[in-house]
């Protein structure tokens, strides 16, 4: 008798029931682009605090800082792209509230990632030789190849650090119930990255489908995720929002603007914003929105 | 002729020499540019939609779709940055006197005045492939004598990191809405290589927070010539988008 591999769906409450205060948390997507928008609102309900958040940042970076969760902090940017200064990370940077930063350039960041995915303590690269990268951030070490250059010369490269995570957040359009899953949109972004540079990783995902759904309408190509990588699954529909999750559903620009300009206004103006939209649960959440759709069209 | 105009046409001139390679604007003007000089001066450049596709054809600025010729997904421009057939052009809050460029934050950056974006791929983008800057607005609050953070390296900076920054280096174009220039200039400084038409030595050196280095004989940026104009009313940018970066005077 054959058994199956093992079904790891999971609430959302318990995906962040697996956390603890301290830990290195990667988050998936690209600033305003397929964040794991679902798991980051639950975080920020929890009683979690003082972890290190490693991320392409976008409003995920905004919302969490926002809210005092971040110690640490490593990013090469936080953008919403169509709002191009997230207001929340703004804040945070101008009144000093986030101890500790590490501002990488955003190559050097996916090195640092795949370095940690490949067990190494460091990977040289290019970037960062001349910036202030190197001088904002002095624990980052430069390394001379062992072998000569075209000139002759041995060159000194900057040997970006590993960035091992204990969790990776990330969010995809399928998975199936082992782990599996697929992007359907453009670009896979560097979820497979993270999800290979953490000790575990938890998928939320658009739609839970059978493993043969997986391939029903797409190539194999894009199986991002294999469930070696993958420790639960979650399914939460709309749960990129209000970042891309492409082709389910794009940005929503409408939504993103009333955040930024609640984000940038007064305290009582976010406090407002935040009783509305992040102190329920996720059917609240997602209700919420519906109703400000409503209200908008 | 508008001013818009002449520095689309000054953008696209950055990008003519350049071969087969895969040209990188980063916002309005640059990617105006740089489809202008698909369409003229260098057809073999290589031009995506900005987000992961590569495109055969040269669409508009506000046009959603086009002929497919490649995949350029994030992780892919990273290869091609390492790679170094690239011209990216990028904005800049802050250039300073030696071509070094700031889009991080104003202020220190333990606790900035102002937050901007980060340093994003300025970095690794100076030391391995071509790059240019977009000021659309030239004021002395850009040109500055030194930056706050230097995000994009210049020459100099690079020299002084040692060979393996300096080998790829290759700070390209600078244009602005009153003129163009580059950093060749003694003592790798920024060096005024034309003026828009309309626009004194005078008005730049006002506007320019150091002292900025002017040739002897120091010519008028070329005007758009009728094809690309129609191009470039016609074709590319019919609704005017150009004219929210760079006013009609």
């Amino acid at each position: 008798m054959t058994k199956g591999p093992r079904d790891k769906r999971m609430s959302i409450d318990e995906v962040v029931g697996e956390l603890r205060d301290g830990m290195t948390v990667g988050i998936g997507g690209w600033g305003p682009r397929r964040k794991p928008m679902a798991l980051v609102r639950a975080v920020l309900r929890s009683e979690l605090k003082d972890l290190t958040i490693v991320s392409w940042g976008g409003a995920d970076v905004g919302l969490l800082a926002r809210a005092g969760k971040i110690r640490k902090l490593v990013y090469a940017f936080v953008s919403l792209d169509s709002v191009p200064l997230e207001p929340n990370f703004q804040k945070a940077r101008q009144e000093g509230t986030i101890p500790e930063l590490v501002e990488l350039d955003e190559g050097m960041f996916q090195t640092g990632l795949r370095a940690a995915a490949q067990r190494l303590p460091f990977l040289p690269m290019r970037a960062g030789l001349g910036s202030d990268v190197l001088v904002n951030q002095p624990w980052i070490q430069t390394v001379t190849s062992p072998y000569d250059g075209p000139d002759g010369r041995q060159e000194e490269l900057v040997a970006v650090p590993a960035l091992p995570l204990d969790v990776a957040l990330v969010h995809l359009n399928r998975a199936d119930r082992h782990g599996n899953a697929t992007y359907l949109g453009p670009d896979p972004y560097f979820d497979d990255l993270f999800a290979m540079a953490a000790e575990r990783t938890y998928v939320s995902c658009e739609q839970i489908v059978d493993t043969a759904g997986l391939t029903v309408d797409t190539p194999v190509q894009r199986l991002l995720l294999s469930r070696m990588m993958v420790a639960g699954v979650v399914e939460t529909p709309n749960g990129a929002h209000f970042t891309t999750c492409t082709p389910d559903y794009e940005r929503d620009e409408r939504f993103q603007r009333a955040y930024a300009a609640a984000a940038g206004r007064s305290d009582e103006d976010w406090a407002a914003f935040s009783a509305r939209f992040l102190e329920g649960d996720e059917a609240t959440y997602q209700a919420a929105v519906q109703a400000f759709q409503e209200e908008q069209a | 002729m508008t001013r818009a105009d002449v520095c689309a046409a000054a953008i696209a001139d950055a990008f003519k020499d350049d071969g087969e390679i895969f040209a990188s604007p980063m916002g309005l003007l640059p990617m105006l540019g740089v489809r202008l000089a698909k369409l003229t001066s260098n057809p073999d450049l290589v031009i995506s939609d900005g987000e992961s596709l590569f495109l055969a054809g040269v669409p508009p600025l506000t046009a959603l779709g086009d002929v497919v010729e490649g995949w350029i997904p994030f992780r892919k421009v990273f290869d091609v940055v390492a790679y170094g057939k690239r011209h990216v052009m990028m904005g800049a809050t802050q250039v300073d006197r030696h071509g070094n460029q700031n889009i991080s934050a104003i202020g220190d950056w333990a606790r900035p005045k102002r937050q901007l974006l980060g340093s994003r791929g300025a970095p690794g983008n100076t030391v391995n492939n071509r790059t240019s800057y977009w000021v659309p607005k030239h004021s002395p609050r850009v040109f500055v004598e030194r930056v706050d953070i230097v995000s994009g390296v210049g020459p100099k900076r690079a020299a002084e990191a040692g060979p393996a920054a300096a080998r790829f280096n290759d700070i390209h174009r600078i244009v602005t809405n009153l003129a163009v220039l580059d950093v060749k200039g003694t003592d790798d400084t920024v060096r005024l290589l034309s003026l828009h038409p309309g626009v004194s030595a005078d008005d730049v050196r006002s506007a320019t927070g150091f002292e900025i280095e002017l040739p002897d004989d120091l010519p008028t940026t070329r005007e758009p010539t009728m094809e690309e104009q129609v191009i470039i009313r016609e074709v590319l940018d019919p609704k005017g988008l150009r004219f929210k970066e760079v006013p009609a005077e």
